[in-house]
């Protein structure tokens, strides 16, 4: 069983990673990735992050980043799996969200692990709001985003 | 009863977060139900004006257009997500 959580706080990346270890005997690779609120909103560095507001929606939150977990299981062999995404106001450098996977073997894990932070951005339904100098906006889905998942679509072809 | 929430950019363009409805008997799918609530709220209209993509869930699994909507489901509208 995977672990999910869509929680307030903040956690811990080495409790995390201890976790994963205990709960994959035989593991070969373990890959976290951690995901920050980033400082600045452009590229070029301006509009400087004040903070992020991220909202999302009880109980479908936690139900598609579970079927998005169980779509990497059936792909890859994987023996244990955690995704901690953070909700409430974040200021900027602040962790937000967390994916670790433990496999046999690291290339497989680390795909997988990617695999699931792709899906995660698009499909999982969590919005930020981000305020600036200027305001106030909600954040789109980038196109890098979107080109992430199609490749993983020509991948199962 | 029809459960409905709004999220994000949705929920501040409606004006609410949530509201339950009687289930009018003309609404079969999420089509039905779109057409009803232009019809019957202003905000929701200039919401669909507003927003360049709004997804709906029905039951907490997105849903086209043609999904069915029965008496006491929830139905959710959302923009596109954004969240990791």
């Amino acid at each position: 069983m995977p672990r999910i959580s869509v929680q307030t706080e903040d956690f811990d990346l080495g409790a995390e990673y201890r976790r994963l270890c205990a709960d994959a005997p035989g593991a070969g690779a373990v890959v976290t990735f951690c995901g920050l609120v980033r400082e600045f909103h452009a590229a070029d560095g301006a509009d400087e992050v004040q903070e992020l507001r991220l909202e999302h929606y009880p109980g479908m939150t936690e139900n598609s980043i579970r079927a998005i977990v169980a779509q990497a299981e059936q792909r890859w062999d994987l023996l244990a799996v955690t995704v901690v995404h953070r909700v409430g106001v974040l200021r900027p450098g602040a962790q937000i969200v967390f994916a670790g996977v433990a496999g046999r073997h690291r290339g497989e894990t680390f795909e997988a692990a990617n695999f699931i932070m792709d899906f995660l951005k698009s499909e999982a339904p969590l919005w930020k709001k981000q305020t600036t100098r200027d305001g106030s906006e909600w954040v789109d889905i980038r196109d890098s985003d979107r080109k992430a998942l199609l490749r993983w679509q020509a991948a199962g072809e | 009863m029809l459960r409905i929430h709004y999220f994000a950019s949705v929920r501040e363009a409606v004006g609410r977060e949530r509201e339950q409805i009687e289930l009018p008997a003309n609404v079969a799918t999420v089509a039905d139900l779109i057409h009803h609530l232009r019809a019957m709220d202003t905000g929701f209209e200039r919401m669909l004006g507003e927003q360049e993509r709004v997804l709906v869930a029905v039951n907490q699994a997105v849903a086209g257009d043609e999904a069915a909507v029965a008496d006491g489901d929830e139905v959710a509208f959302f923009p596109p997500m954004s969240g990791g």
